[in-house]
């Protein structure tokens, strides 16, 4: 009899699991909190549209959580919105906005606790501190998600999708800006983030600490106020990804600190003040980018050992290479330089006279900011020209010893 | 006044220097935008003919030219003609040709082939130039006491405004590096219109790169709309000064 009662119990509990509650003005359950309390494990939440000022939510059982027709869960400047921390959770197509700012607390329109598989998709996060705040967690998705904050400060802002200490995240097809960090990753292993736009950020489109074996494609990174930061991390892959307009003093396409073993492959850079800033990085492959109108395509300090830069195309920038110091251990080759005047003999497509993309002036500017002004003046050129011919401030190590004479098809 | 700059503009083209100046000018600008593949690599090397050709053939063509018509000028003195309206005249026409040939020959190829912000600063500064060490150019001749003399002195002056003056800018930033030098900075590009010139440019040109540091200092200044006020107004009194001094030595002269 017992055992009976038990497969019974079980077979409800399996066969109850499509069930769904609506919650809207017009049904029997108004407030999504009670909703929550009355779902059972793998029952569907269906939010009707409407505006809901329920305070915090705490979501930790297995639901899917559904808004039809963008319904409002609104944090009235004091609340987090949406705490989860359970596992196969799903919410979907819900507007949060307005969710609490706190000095003391991370507080977030979504935040993720100690989770593992939870997915969100297509939500709209307007004015939150942090948007979605994500700790601890595994195999979660984030995916098509509209985060838009107001942009007041540093420390008044908080990111926008912010995860730390967890792996096998996927980060897709999201909306970012407005944030202090567009996408912020500490501790974040085995993660993709791709086909992203993330914009108009005050700090950094994409900022990367301690994360190690992570990918990401296809994102745009534009106008963020100081590019994209990759620090202290091992095997990362950036690929086909547009770093455009970052403007400013330390604005960079990315900024690469301590980075090893890394690969940087088909990305475009245009219009940054630099397109790539090297320290203290070693073994990255740089490959197939392409580097246009920017200030200094790449700015390679002389802590940098071992990295490849092949088959790049470098048009229109305003520096090719600066560089801090006259000690070389990177190697360029076959890219494609707009300044090369050299020749091609034998007609292989390979110049024969190796480029040095370190001018003298950018060693001048390096040192001594101030001589910007004097930036394609005759005196400059003549200077340039001189140290062409002689080298003596410029580092002797770093060229191309088989320039391509044509622009690479990339 | 009219009659007399007409007269002088007649003189200038007839001794077909001008019309050569601007063929020369005409056949550079079209051969550099149709040599490189991108508009904006043509401009780069148009930026050192109009900073470094244009004021050498500013200055010395209007020395020359101001020799040249000496008699000429003894002639109208015995005029009643006042002396001010006389080398007024005598500018207007210098300037005018000068300015006509500048058109013809760069503007015109820019206006075609790039007319975008950048190619239009390129314009300003070139006809800035142009008035400007015109202008100059007749305080150096009308001080010196012959062609020799005023020639050589026209050719100094090209050589300190266009390779001296950077030299010494890059001696003062070096010498007082540990200092906050980027206001200074501002005022001594005031000093040189060549170098406000090619700064006005590369506020176009090399945005990018001007965003970081000391640059977002002259993207703030000369880049807002007072900043544009500024480039004219200083280039304008670069032109006016050195014409008013001109005026006065020419006015106190025994011809």
């Amino acid at each position: 009899m017992k055992v009976f009662f038990t497969i019974l119990c079980s077979a409800w509990v399996l066969f109850s699991s499509g069930t769904s509650i609506i919650v809207g003005p017009g049904s029997p359950v108004r407030s999504l909190k009670k909703a929550i309390e009355l779902a059972k494990e793998k029952d569907t939440i269906r939010l009707q549209a409407g505006l809901y000022k329920e305070g915090t939510l705490i979501l930790t059982k297995s639901l899917t959580l559904i808004g039809d027709n963008n319904p409002v869960l609104d944090g009235e400047k004091k609340y987090e919105i949406l705490l989860i921390s359970g596992k196969n959770i799903t919410v979907q197509g819900i507007v949060f906005r307005n969710s609490g700012y706190s000095a003391m607390n991370d507080y977030a329109a979504i935040k993720l606790v100690d989770c593992s598989r939870v997915t969100l998709d297509r939500n709209t996060i307007l004015d939150a501190y942090f948007a979605i705040h994500v700790s601890n967690s595994v195999h979660c998705i984030i995916r098509n998600n509209r985060i838009s904050g107001v942009p007041t400060s540093e420390q008044l802002t908080g990111n926008g999708i912010h995860l730390w200490k967890s792996d096998h995240a996927l980060i897709e097809n999201n909306q970012v800006q407005g944030h202090r960090d567009g996408i912020y990753f500490e501790f974040v292993t085995a993660s993709t983030i791709s086909n992203n736009r993330s914009e108009k950020n005050i700090r950094y489109g994409l900022h990367f600490m301690f994360s190690n074996d992570d990918t990401y494609r296809n994102n745009i990174f534009r106008d963020n106020g100081a590019g994209v930061a990759v620090m202290y991390s091992k095997k990362v892959r950036m690929e086909k990804n547009h770093f455009e307009e970052n403007w400013g003093a330390s604005a960079y396409g990315i900024l690469l600190k301590d980075i090893t073993d890394s690969y940087i492959g088909q990305n475009s850079f245009l219009k940054n003040t630099v397109g790539i800033h090297m320290e203290g990085s070693s073994r990255i492959e740089i490959c197939q980018n392409q580097f246009r109108n920017n200030g200094w395509a790449l700015k390679v300090q002389a802590s940098c050992d071992d990295n490849v830069f092949h088959h790049n195309n470098f048009t229109g920038n305003s520096f090719d290479v600066g560089t801090n110091g006259t000690l070389v251990l990177n190697k360029f080759e076959n890219n494609y330089w707009d300044n090369y005047e050299g020749y091609d003999m034998n007609k292989d497509g390979i110049g024969d006279i190796p480029y040095h993309p370190v001018s003298m002036y950018s060693m001048i500017v390096e040192q001594n900011p101030t001589t910007l002004m004097l930036f394609r003046s005759f005196m400059v050129s003549l200077l340039d020209k001189a140290e062409k011919a002689i080298p003596s401030l410029t580092p002797e190590n770093l060229f191309d010893n088989k320039p391509m004479m044509k622009k690479l098809p990339l | 006044m009219l009659k007399l700059s007409r007269y002088v503009l007649y003189d200038i083209l007839r001794n077909k220097i001008v019309i050569a100046y601007t063929l020369f000018l005409f056949i550079v600008s079209f051969s550099m935008f149709r040599m490189e593949e991108n508009g904006s690599k043509a401009l780069l090397s148009l930026l050192s003919i109009v900073l470094i050709v244009l004021p050498l053939v500013s200055l010395v063509f209007t020395t020359i030219h101001y020799f040249n018509s000496y008699e000429f000028i003894e002639l109208m003195l015995s005029q009643p003609l006042s002396r001010t309206r006389i080398l007024l005249s005598e500018y207007a026409g210098v300037c005018l040709s000068l300015l006509s040939a500048f058109w013809m020959g760069v503007g015109i190829p820019v206006l075609v082939f790039s007319p975008d912000p950048t190619g239009l600063a390129l314009l300003f500064t070139g006809t800035s130039l142009t008035v400007v060490f015109t202008s100059i150019a007749f305080l150096a001749a009308v001080r010196s006491r012959d062609k020799a003399r005023g020639i050589g002195f026209a050719l100094l002056l090209w050589f300190y405004f266009a390779l001296i003056y950077d030299g010494l800018v890059l001696l003062i930033l070096f010498s007082f590096s540990e200092y906050p030098m980027e206001k200074f900075t501002l005022l001594l590009s005031a000093l040189n219109p060549i170098d406000l010139g090619r700064i006005f440019i590369m506020l176009k040109m090399d945005i990018s790169a001007l965003m970081g540091y000391t640059g977002a200092l002259y993207k703030d200044f000369f880049g807002s709309g007072q900043g544009v006020l500024f480039t004219a107004g200083i280039m304008g009194l670069w032109a006016i000064l050195p014409l008013w001094g001109a005026l006065r030595s020419f006015k106190r002269k025994d011809m």
